[in-house]
């Protein structure tokens, strides 16, 4: 029993890297007002480009280190100019945010599916990121395996944690994401560009949904597919909701979302007789059920989200 | 501002953001290195061309156009269902476990029995949001993700275990996940080829909802809690209530086009029947004005690309993913030309603009 | 560019918004120590004039010159640069920051690269404080401040971005007169540092503070001369362009029975904080009681628990003897109750809706206009063009989106509403809010009328004015109870104001 435990742990922090880093970056866009469903299409985009690289690299063989660092690069670019697009619709023409998140979603998922198609073909795998057994920590029993044997960019996105938060509260442009957030009039009136803000909350935000994407496919699965995003970009949505806007609180909620995953793929190792569907589902469920008792009273939340800002339109 | 300024502005941004939607999805073509003109031709006329591929262009037009109408109920009463792939699923699960069930059950009263349960199914799993939201206040965007990915499951899980056809229960793994062919009891009857009944049906509903929407004081309610809750409320209107009514109408659609889809087509339930059109239901609703009369051919529209690029893999070797890749610039362009037309101060600019350099000139 | 603003300058300004002509061809100037009062009616288009000074709006012509040189603010940082400072009407401060994190914003000296030094802003917000005797909390924030500590912030705020020119957007909107007595002292005492230009249309203040008037009426200046020169009567009929005598209620008649009765109405606000404290009121019928309060004390909660649109925790609320604390809004509205409710754009009409639809908001469902949930058309196109008349909404068609109309219609479109569906009683909350005399001149008749009519209205306002010409009784609210109900003859400004600071007699 401990061994499953140990070994379900031992997945939370790999496994929850795709959607705690999509998370905090949808969490940068609602602090700065905007709400992007399109994360899912994002994700996919960076899934995507993030596996071509170090697959056209080598041919699907090895390959040096440095294609997938590449590959995470082109993966946080090609978010960045996604979150750009959906600025442009957002933003400069103020088109209502869901709806056209949707239009991003599909969007995303469509091309990146049939870019896959044409330059891939079918299942083909890489060799992705080897783990980084931490001397000395890795050894300690039980919390060797759940924190100190991972790939480096897991290592990364957790460190960026405390660097959002520094980013979000301690930094001028962390003040203004916020103030255009809450009150975009108010920080129009101070001689902030409320739309500028916004953009590059939304390129920010992109970035790191495609940085996501691209640890799916290079350091997670190892290969692209059409399903490989499932949901995680709507998941990481709710984080937001769930974690209260917060970096550490979206951290917590990541973490738990992920425990709730790797159930499905211990299932089998325990050896008891429980369909595997309804494993699958039960991260989902579990979304639901959080979103039901956290969407009330939603105090802290950033009272512009999904409000598009007109100076001249006057109230 | 003329009249004739008005109508020209508004004629200019609906061709530029035709001509935006068309360029994306030529750059992604042009990207694979397909050839751009033989592709739209492929999707957009090959379909057209002869009454076999337009029975096929019809038969998926019919779903679409019902849960269309579905997703116009709840998006005029102010909760977007994106759902309805979900619904849809739910609702085929409800009709199959009918039809297995009571396979001896004379037809007159067997296919409507499925098709109520159709019904039912997919408005449960629209009732869920919709409580949600009401009561709640959970984001209807993200529950009805959610339900999706669940009804998915859900669906795989019964076709491999209580609806699997005894056929297939001896391959073991091999076998394919599918409940047996139905019983003749509750299949639609066909008009011609494959082309079934349900096209009537999907006529008469579109009716159905413009008269439910517009003409009743429902329908009014509904629209005045979409269109501004705040004052619905004060005006005594049950927001919560009509709400989660909707979101009810709008999965039963959904259901309904699934039960309808399994008679006329399949017969059958089997995987990947709901064919994404869940989500091609959100963008035939937006690109019919979100009103029953623009759905219909905005329905067939789609339909049109949807078989289209059935067709584009083998003739011009396009992934069929392109389709997704279109409705998803679509919807994008749709809310950008709606803000832009409905942007006064932008169209006040831009006549003062012309006016001016109209004036300079003379 | 540091130094003095000898003079500022703007020549021939013009702003066009779709319909609407909101500057034309305006020209202005204020001199070195100077106080310009800018004053007009509602919609006169003062608040667009300071936007354009303060580089919110770009104006479609004319020119703005600091000391005789033309300046261009893109933005209002160019303004906060050239020294001007301005105090909006709607404070412009972000709830859930600090008063220091708010200054923070503009205060571009304590922003580096990677790192925000609030500790720098705290001692600028400590510093500017003390050094004009305007004392604020920096650690606070925003939404644990009353109305009066949050324009305190406001023009710290300004005051620390180093305005050297400060423009006020009526500021004493929200004060209570003994607070606004403070204010003005205090403006007074900074001419000597400062140059002011006052947004206001309370001529007793504009008297008091100013010493240069400009009146603008629908876009355009047409008057500007000496304070001094000129009687409170010039300057008002200049502002309307016409005299308009607001009527009053004189008639005096029998107290009636008592209709409406509150008693310990307990309500939470949606910050979970007691809005109403064991509040009692009785209302009679035939009669005006008007609520007078510093809006944020309960003013808004009250009228929603009556309306059974917020929950109430303890108390009874009796109407025509029955309890209706509780109940559905539905059946408050079935019970007879009228309500024009604050925000009229978005809680009292539905805005793309049709005037015509809007008209039935309420009762869609009644047979006159509907037979077996299928609506009538023609009925309800008669009962339209009825209303449109009887209540003069300008406006195109029964078919306009009511959202479209001005604000004065718009109120128009809901006191229709409200009165044609025969109410047994009325609440009026802050009915003329943003109007222009003329429309404010027909709603006051209206309510007049209905009282006559003998029902009892119960009406929440800002404006003391309003109240005192209105109200047969002034019922004051402070921090959700009633202070006390004064008959109207006891009423005073200064009574009033004392009463609505929490000062008990």
């Amino acid at each position: 029993m401990l061994a499953i435990l140990t070994n379900m742990l031992s997945m939370c922090i790999p496994f929850s890297v795709a959607l705690l880093l999509a998370s905090i970056g949808e969490m940068f866009n609602q602090r700065a007002g905007v709400f992007n469903l399109g994360c899912e299409g994002v994700m996919a985009m960076g899934a995507f480009i993030g596996m071509l690289i170090p697959f056209a690299a080598g041919g699907g063989g090895a390959v040096s280190e440095w294609y997938n660092v590449l590959g995470f690069a082109a993966a946080a670019v090609l978010g960045a100019l996604l979150g750009l697009f959906f600025g442009v619709v957002t933003i400069t023409f103020r088109a209502p945010q869901g709806i056209a998140g949707i239009g991003l979603q599909m969007f995303g998922v469509g091309t990146a599916g049939t870019l896959f198609r044409h330059f891939v073909g079918g299942t083909q795998s890489i060799p992705g990121i080897p783990d980084i057994e931490i001397p000395l920590l890795s050894r300690i029993p039980f919390l060797g395996d759940v924190f100190f044997s991972h790939n480096a960019v897991a290592y990364l996105a957790y460190l960026f944690i405390p660097v959002a938060w520094y980013i979000l509260f301690k930094t001028p442009w962390g003040l203004k994401v916020r103030a255009v957030g809450t009150n975009p009039r108010a920080a129009d009136s101070m001689g902030i560009n409320v739309s500028r803000t916004r953009y590059e909350a939304l390129m920010l935000g992109g970035a790191l949904a495609g940085l996501a994407g691209a640890y799916l496919s290079i350091a997670q699965a190892k290969m692209f597919s059409d399903t490989l995003i499932s949901g995680r970009g709507f998941i990481a949505v709710a984080l937001v909701y769930f974690g209260h806007w917060h970096p550490l609180q979206i951290m917590g909620g990541a973490l738990l979302f992920t425990f709730a995953q790797t159930f499905q793929t211990q299932i089998q190792s325990m050896g008891i007789s429980f369909p595997y569907e309804l494993a699958v589902m039960l991260p989902y469920v579990l979304v639901i059920v959080v979103l039901s008792f956290t969407s009330r009273n939603q105090t802290t939340a950033p009272t512009s989200l999904g409000k598009p800002f007109n100076r001249e339109m006057r109230t | 501002m003329t009249r004739s300024f008005k109508i020209a502005f508004k004629i200019a941004i609906i061709l530029i953001a035709a001509l935006a939607a068309v360029l994306i999805a030529s750059i992604i073509l042009w990207m694979i290195g397909a050839d751009v003109g033989a592709t739209f031709y492929t999707i957009c006329i090959v379909p057209l061309t002869n009454s076999l591929h337009l029975t096929e262009v019809l038969i998926r037009a019919i779903p679409l156009c019902i849960i269309a109408l579905g997703i116009t109920v709840a998006y005029r009463s102010g909760i977007i269902n994106i759902g309805a792939e979900g619904q849809m699923a739910m609702g085929i699960l409800a009709f199959t476990g009918v039809a297995l069930a009571f396979p001896s059950v004379p037809r007159p009263l067997l296919l409507p029995l499925a098709l109520i349960a159709a019904v039912i199914g997919g408005g449960i799993w629209g009732f869920i949001p919709g409580i949600l939201k009401a009561k709640l206040n959970v984001s209807e965007l993200l529950s009805t993700v959610m339900l999706n990915y669940i009804a998915a499951q859900f669906y795989s899980l019964c076709l491999r275990t209580i609806y699997l056809d005894p056929a297939e229960q001896g391959l073991g793994a091999a076998g394919t996940p599918q409940s047996m062919r139905l019983t003749d009891n509750v299949w639609i009857g066909r008009i011609s080829g494959r082309l079934h009944y349900g096209l009537i049906i999907a006529l008469v509903l579109a009716f159905l909802i413009f008269f439910l929407m517009w003409k009743t004081t429902i329908g009014f309610r509904m629209r005045a809690a979409g269109a501004e809750a705040r004052a619905a409320r004060y005006g005594g209107i049950n927001v919560a209530f009509y709400v989660a009514l909707a979101m009810v109408i709008s999965g039963a659609f959904s259901g309904l086009a699934g039960g309808i889809e399994i008679a006329g087509v399949h017969r059958r339930a089997i995987e990947g029947v709901t064919n994404n059109y869940g989500f091609s239901g959100v963008v035939v609703a937006l690109f019919g004005g979100l009103h029953p009369f623009g759905i219909v051919p905005a329905s067939f529209f789609f339909g049109l690309l949807i078989y289209g690029a059935t067709l584009a893999p083998s003739r011009v070797g396009v992934p069929a993913n392109i389709v997704q890749v279109m409705q998803g610039v679509i919807i994008i362009v749709i809310v950008t030309a709606q803000m832009v037309l409905s942007n006064t101060y932008f169209q006040d600019r831009l006549w003062r603009r012309i006016s001016h350099r109209m004036k300079k000139e003379a | 560019m540091e130094g003095k603003i000898t003079e500022l300058r703007m020549e021939h300004i013009t702003k066009r918004f779709p319909g609407v002509l909101a500057s034309d061809d305006i020209s202005i100037s204020v001199g070195e120590g100077e106080v310009l009062a800018l004053v007009g009616e509602n919609g006169a288009g003062k608040t667009t004039l300071m936007n354009i000074l303060m580089g919110l709006y770009q104006p479609d012509e004319g020119r703005i010159l600091i000391n005789g040189s033309e300046v261009r603010f893109r933005g209002p940082e160019d303004a906060f640069n050239a020294g001007l400072g301005m105090v909006h009407q709607q404070y412009m401060l972000v709830q859930n920051m600090t008063v220091t994190e708010n200054i923070a914003l503009g205060y571009k000296k304590a922003w580096q690269p990677f790192r925000l030094s609030l500790s720098d802003v705290r001692r600028r917000v400590v510093e500017i404080s003390e050094r004009y005797s305007l004392s604020v909390n920096p650690d606070a924030y925003i939404w644990q401040l009353s109305v009066g500590e949050q324009q305190r912030v406001e023009l710290v705020k300004t005051l620390c971005l180093g305005a050297r020119f400060l423009i006020l957007d009526e500021p004493t909107s929200a004060l209570t007169p003994q607070e606004t007595d403070e204010l003005i002292a205090l403006l007074k005492n900074m001419t000597s540092e400062l140059s002011i230009i006052f947004i206001s249309h309370k001529l007793q203040e504009v008297k008091a503070l100013s010493n240069k008037v400009s009146i603008l009426r629908h876009g355009k200046v047409v008057f500007s001369g000496n304070t001094d020169e000129h009687s409170s009567q010039d300057i008002a009929a200049m502002m309307t362009g016409h005299s308009i005598e607001l009527p009053k209620n004189v008639d005096k008649t029998e107290p009636g029975n008592v209709v409406l009765s509150i008693k310990d109405l307990c309500v939470m606000s949606d910050r979970k904080t007691l809005a109403l404290n064991h509040l009692s009121l009785d209302i009679r019928e035939g009669e005006i009681v008007g609520l007078a309060g510093v809006s944020g004390n309960g003013q808004r909660e009250l009228s929603e628990a009556i309306n059974g649109l917020r929950h109430v925790e303890s108390g009874s609320i009796s109407f025509f003897g029955k309890e209706i604390a509780n109940f559905t809004p539905r059946q408050v509205i079935d019970e007879g109750m009228g309500y024009i409710p604050e925000e009229r754009n978005t809680e009292g009409i539905v805005p793309s809706f049709s005037i015509r639809e809007n008209f039935v908001l309420k009762d869609v469902a009644e047979r006159q206009f509907s037979d077996k949930a299928i609506v009538k058309k023609k009925a309800l196109d008669e009962y339209a063009e009825t209303l449109v008349k009887d209540f003069d909404v300008r406006c195109p068609g029964i078919n306009t989106a009511a959202g479209s109309l001005s604000g004065g219609n718009i109120q128009k479109v809901i006191l229709a509403r409200e009165i044609e569906r025969k109410p047994r009683f009325l609440i009026a909350v802050y009915p003329t809010r943003g109007l222009d005399l003329g429309a404010v001149e027909f709603i006051h008749q209206q309510l007049l009328a209905i009282r006559r009519e003998g029902i009892g209205v119960l009406l929440i306002s800002e404006e003391l004015d309003e109240i005192m010409d209105l109200s047969d009784r002034i019922a004051v609210i402070y921090k959700g109870s009633i202070q006390k109900v004064l008959e109207h003859d006891e009423a005073t400004r200064a009574r009033l104001g004392v009463l609505m600071a929490g000062v008990s007699e």
